[in-house]
């Protein structure tokens, strides 16, 4: 009995458990510190590092020589430690552990704060920084204070002009940008059986623009399909009776287009309030949509026509951009226009390959849009890939037609 | 876990992008982290932090699980900071550096002398004391080590 939280982590909402960690994950950005809080820490060794993993994915390439030193130094150390390291352009950390790693009903931290994406497969997943990471380096475990959690009801048919993020961002406007802090979101509900595991992962994806520690579906046949296609073998969850702190229903028929307006993730509006408005650069990727199923949407909506503005699509992992050129979703994308970039987090951080100037808007497949994020002086706006595909067409903020 | 320090007040919901920005991570220097901090979001708050006391809205550190966020703090001079509540991720890593922490909700004018005392539980401005939601016995022991880098070397 209970919440997936409360199950998977073995005591009841409120305690403070101490718990194995079963995945661990650090990328090029947070590694750098968890390395040098790991030597501080005095000891050579790594607790179990067939547990732990070093993805490069912020800055790939690296961007400048202070950098590539960085980066450098860890993936030496990355090499020779028996962990399992993942080089530039294999993919976003959190896209590289949703490719047949992570199972339901593991406990997983990854040094980023988006690491509740994989919350999707029914596993307990969410972030922490370098120097929590460095001490589950050594012991191969983490504290928790069990969530409470926080019930999303999805129920109904999404229409064909939104999809999994409008989902995302109706939830996140709902609770606001720290409503869901300290807890855990379920999403649960007859509507989530016609969600596929790439839509699951952006809604888990952005559990934590409220603040939430994890988001949850319960792992079903969806999710067993998918894992299966992976050579991974894994038990649907069977929901149980349990508590929530608090509940919320989304009829996903009322669900439409949105954008989430700057500086804010929960400032939401319809897209048909904000259409006209000029945008410099459509940007499509990230850990929140840049999967196959993203780029292949993008692709038959810009098909045959050309992008009116500059559009960086960046897919979010290798085996993403192999599956886009082998089916041609790839050379629609470049006909029409697009610039494409290494799989990995682009210019959502505001490092490289995309960075804003004064004075310009971006419309962004992303998950956050707070001041300056892309650049200093330039404005975020977050929405889909439909209505990024549309936007992108038209050179100004545009609803998607039903494909 | 004492501490006092002047009152800088901040809004709600401050995230770790304006803390500090995404193109001075990529660096080992603490030193950038503290000369840049706050730098897009308000260029005359860097040096007031030096012996002060954040009063911030709630949601303090939300965003990025950046650690030099709270390392930017700390080396810029900031003896604690109180919020009604925190980011997680945010605050999991000041308490892990070593900078406390203070869950409660205050209000002060700038420059007011803020006390506090994190073992017994209280925050003092104006000669008025609040209650603290209290931290872990865990979050004590490694704010008293001075950090989880100090707390697993004197534990192994």
């Amino acid at each position: 009995m209970g919440t997936l939280s409360e199950r998977i982590l073995g005591a009841p909402a409120g305690e403070y458990v101490d718990r194995k960690v079963d995945r661990a994950y650090v990328h090029d950005g947070t590694g750098v510190l968890t390395l040098e809080a790991w030597k501080n820490m005095g000891s050579k060794g790594l607790c179990d590092p067939s547990r732990l993993s070093v993805i490069f994915d912020h800055i790939v390439p690296a961007n400048n020589s202070t950098t590539a030193t960085l980066q450098h130094e860890l993936r030496e150390f990355a090499k020779s430690s028996f962990l399992h390291f993942s080089d530039i352009g294999e993919g976003i950390c959190h896209q590289c552990m949703s490719e047949g790693v992570v199972l339901p009903g593991e406990v997983v931290v990854g040094a980023d704060s988006h690491s509740c994406t994989t919350g999707a497969f029914g596993a307990f997943a969410t972030g922490v920084g370098a120097t929590d990471m460095a001490a589950i380096w050594l012991t191969g475990e983490t504290w928790f204070r069990v969530p409470e959690s926080i019930g999303i009801h999805l129920d109904g048919n999404l229409s064909d002009a939104a999809e999994a993020k409008d989902i995302a961002l109706t939830y996140v406007s709902r609770l606001g940008m720290d409503g869901g802090t300290y807890k855990s979101l379920e999403f649960t509900g007859d509507g989530i059986r016609r969600l596929r595991m790439d839509d699951r992962l952006v809604i888990c994806n952005l559990a934590v623009e409220t603040g939430a520690k994890a988001g949850m579906f319960y792992a079903d046949s969806i999710t067993t399909d998918y894992l299966a296609r992976y050579g991974q073998s894994a038990e649907p969850q069977v929901q149980e009776p349990c508590s929530y702190v608090q509940e919320m229903a989304i009829d996903l028929a009322d669900v439409v287009p949105l954008v989430a307006v700057p500086p804010r993730v929960d400032t939401v509006k319809p897209v048909r309030d904000l259409a006209g408005l000029p945008v410099d650069q459509v940007f499509v990727g990230t850990c929140t949509n840049g999967r196959y199923s993203d780029l292949a949407r993008f692709a038959r909506a810009v098909k045959g026509n050309r992008v009116a503005i500059r559009t960086i699509v960046i897919p979010a992992s290798r085996h993403v951009l192999r599956e886009a050129a082998k089916t041609g979703v790839l050379t629609d994308i470049i006909e029409a226009g697009c610039t494409i970039g290494t799989p990995g987090c682009g210019p959502c951080l505001g490092a490289h390959m995309g960075v804003l100037g004064e004075g310009e808007v971006c419309l962004s497949t992303a998950n956050r849009n707070f001041k300056n994020r892309m650049g200093t002086g330039g404005e975020i706006y977050i929405a889909s890939v439909a209505t990024a595909a549309a936007t992108a067409l038209e050179g100004e903020i545009t609803e998607p037609g039903v494909p | 876990m004492r501490g006092a320090g002047h009152a800088v007040n901040l809004g709600v919901d401050i995230d770790t992008d304006v803390i500090i920005a995404g193109r001075y991570l990529r660096t080992k220097d603490r030193s950038i982290w503290a000369a840049h901090v706050f730098e897009d979001f308000d260029p005359a708050l860097a040096p007031r932090l030096s012996g002060a006391v954040i009063v911030a809205g709630r949601n303090f550190g939300c965003g990025s699980s950046r650690e030099q966020a709270a390392i930017a703090l700390k080396e810029a001079g900031v003896v604690a900071v109180v919020a009604p509540s925190f980011a997680r991720i945010f605050f999991r890593n000041a308490i892990n550096i070593g900078l406390p922490l203070i869950e409660a909700d205050l209000s002060c004018r700038d420059d007011t002398i803020v006390r506090f005392d994190l073992e017994s539980g209280w925050v003092e401005t104006g000669g008025k004391r609040s209650p603290v939601r209290p931290l872990s016995p865990r979050m004590l022991d490694i704010l008293r080590a001075g950090g989880l880098v100090e707390y697993w070397k004197v534990k192994r």
